[in-house]
């Protein structure tokens, strides 16, 4: 950012909660079905039609809001937002107005500034204001492509119609792209991470807008902000608020106006590009909702849900590191999905091995899953058999490349790592008397190297080593075999 | 009382000799209902949801069940024009 200039950015994210049927309809909430399959009188917003609330957007809405720090409120208000769109049946989009299901929320996430290759900075705490969470349904999908005569008409699916959301916004309180990249990356890991939301930006379910605007250092009021829409993913959101910044402060320098508007972000010309003005700004001439009753939650209700609600990540981060003394970026990359960290954390503990169970996970185990495109919830190596492996490799019983061969090994066809390691004939030979046997053999067939060892040539010492080697098979514990060599020899 | 604004929200489209005519009775409308505010209701809870207090008893919610929907033909019997599936309307942006 240009010297002397801040950007003041605030976010809005939508999140459809992740229930079997719509808001206040029973038509399954699926995606990819035949368009307009799963439609009812209600959500076709058909005269007559009454809704009636899905008590699992409630439990999951407060899922959602206790994970990112916002209050449940007790009563909350269904209103009625008016606009005419085609992909809007009712003619109003039952939201939640001046009493949203919650609010007043503090969140901390950690952030990182990027340099120009992207590569991450200190990792620092940002405690950001997020205003409410309010409930509403989701309007229905417009098609501009792909059917007959598009420069003429535009096509509806009323599938995506009444389908749940949480919309979360924020307060101002970033102050650059990538703090507000890093912001979206924890809430939708988070939502992900409670089950409260699927949160694929690819599949929709979860969109984000940023509001944008920029001020001389040291200035109190804000300038005009522009509404920046269609950001498809938390990359392409990045780089239209970086574009908007830098778009803003030369306009402000050259003394040109920078209008409150709506801008998309176009992929192909990587800039922002206007969608419509203030003056086309709408009047949602909010009410509320006579067909719904208010909200109500007990506090009972509330308790169980954060009773219930899992260890978030965050949480689980700080302990990994606290309790298994891993660095920073280790239990980082550890708690990045919920499974993995599952898995990390059942391996460490059965194999009593912390430090050496997560290594061998983030660079072995990781590959191998990436190789197969599969994840640690599905992964053919379950974390006791991975806990076994690895106590045989701290037990010295085999070495770390023969621990690699066998992982990959039980990756492709599930046994267990004992079986493995006796297929493989890797059991070591730490036992004593058995590798005593076999050097007291060869010390009694090379006596001209030992005579010329003991005479000073320790170059021979390696060649002692590779007899013993290649007499067991390649089985000899070396630790031990050098040890006894040493004995032997001296 | 702007009347042009209201019809545009409404998207109606209304001639100079209609402005003329309806301001000052939508004037009138909004008076008559305005006199409510001469009554004190600082102590009345606003009714939300037009339930009485019997009705308020009424369960208001049901469980993530799917129901069986009207499926795609059904859904588009009545509509204006339909193509390929889809609702077909005038070309928005």
């Amino acid at each position: 950012m240009k010297e002397g200039w801040e950007a003041i950015i605030g976010m809005e994210i939508h999140a459809q909660l992740a229930t079997e049927t719509k808001i206040f309809c029973a038509c399954a909430a699926n995606f990819g079905d035949e368009p307009n399959a799963n439609t009812c009188p209600v959500c076709l917003g058909l005269p007559g039609a009454l809704p009636v609330l899905n008590e699992k957007v409630v439990e999951l809405g407060a899922k959602a809001a206790l994970s990112l720090g916002l209050n449940v409120n007790e009563t909350s208000i269904f209103a009625r937002k008016n606009y005419f769109y085609p992909d809007l049946p009712k003619g109003y989009q039952i939201s939640q107005y001046d009493k949203p299901f919650s609010s007043n929320g503090e969140l901390t996430i950690m952030t990182a500034e990027r340099d120009e290759q992207g590569r991450a900075g200190d990792w620092k705490p940002l405690t950001i204001r997020i205003e409410r969470m309010h409930l509403e349904e989701d309007a229905g999908k417009n098609i501009h492509e792909g059917l007959p005569e598009v420069e003429r008409f535009s096509y509806i699916d009323l599938n995506r119609a009444g389908t749940p959301l949480g919309e979360i916004v924020t307060a101002p309180d970033f102050r650059s792209s990538w703090q507000a990249y890093d912001y979206v990356n924890h809430v939708r890991r988070v939502l992900q991470w409670v089950g409260a939301s699927d949160a694929d930006m690819e599949k929709g379910n979860l969109r984000c807008e940023a509001n944008v605007s920029v001020r001389r250092i040291g200035e109190e009021k804000f300038r005009n902000k522009v509404e920046l829409k269609n950001l498809n993913s938390v990359r392409f959101m990045q780089k239209a608020i970086e574009f908007e910044i830098e778009r803003q402060i030369a306009a402000h320098e050259a003394g040109e106006p920078v209008n409150q508007e709506t801008r998309l972000w176009d992929e192909k010309n990587n800039q922002t590009r206007i969608m419509r003005s203030k003056e086309d700004a709408h009047d949602y001439r909010y009410f509320p909702e006579p067909d719904l009753q208010p909200l109500t939650v007990s506090k009972q209700f509330i308790e169980q849900v954060k009773a219930d609600m899992p260890e978030l990540p965050d949480a689980m981060h700080d302990r990994f590191v606290e309790e298994y003394e891993l660095s920073y970026n280790d239990a980082s990359q550890l708690v990045s999905d919920k499974d993995l960290a599952a898995f990390y954390e059942a391996t460490a503990q059965a194999s009593n091995n912390p430090r050496v169970s997560a290594n061998f996970i983030l660079s072995e185990l990781l590959r191998e899953l990436n190789n197969a495109d599969k994840t640690a919830k599905d992964s053919p190596v379950s974390a006791e058999n991975l806990a076994e492996l690895i106590k045989t490799l701290d037990a010295g019983k085999i070495n770390n490349n023969q621990a690699k061969e066998v992982l990959t090994e039980m990756f492709g066809n599930g046994k267990s790592a004992d079986e493995v390691i006796r297929e493989k004939g890797f059991e070591q030979i730490s036992d004593r008397s058995t590798i005593e046997k076999i050097i007291d053999e060869i010390v009694e067939k090379n006596q001209n190297q030992v005579v010329a060892y003991r005479g000073g040539n320790e170059k021979l010492f390696g060649f002692f080593v590779g007899q013993t080697m290649k007499a067991s098979g390649g089985k000899a514990n070396p630790k031990v075999v050098n040890e006894i060599l040493k004995e032997k020899l001296s | 009382m702007d009347v042009k604004k209201i019809a545009k929200l409404a998207h109606l489209e209304i001639t100079e000799e209609e402005v003329a005519l309806y301001t000052p009775q939508m004037a009138n409308i909004v008076a008559y209902v305005e006199q409510l505010n001469e009554l004190d209701t600082s102590s009345v809870e606003p009714m939300l949801g037009g339930l009485t207090k019997e009705g308020e008893l009424t369960e208001t919610r049901r469980a993530d069940v799917p129901h069986e929907s009207l499926g795609q033909e059904k859904a588009l019997d009545q509509a204006p024009s339909a193509v390929a599936g889809h609702f077909q309307v005038p070309k928005v942006l």
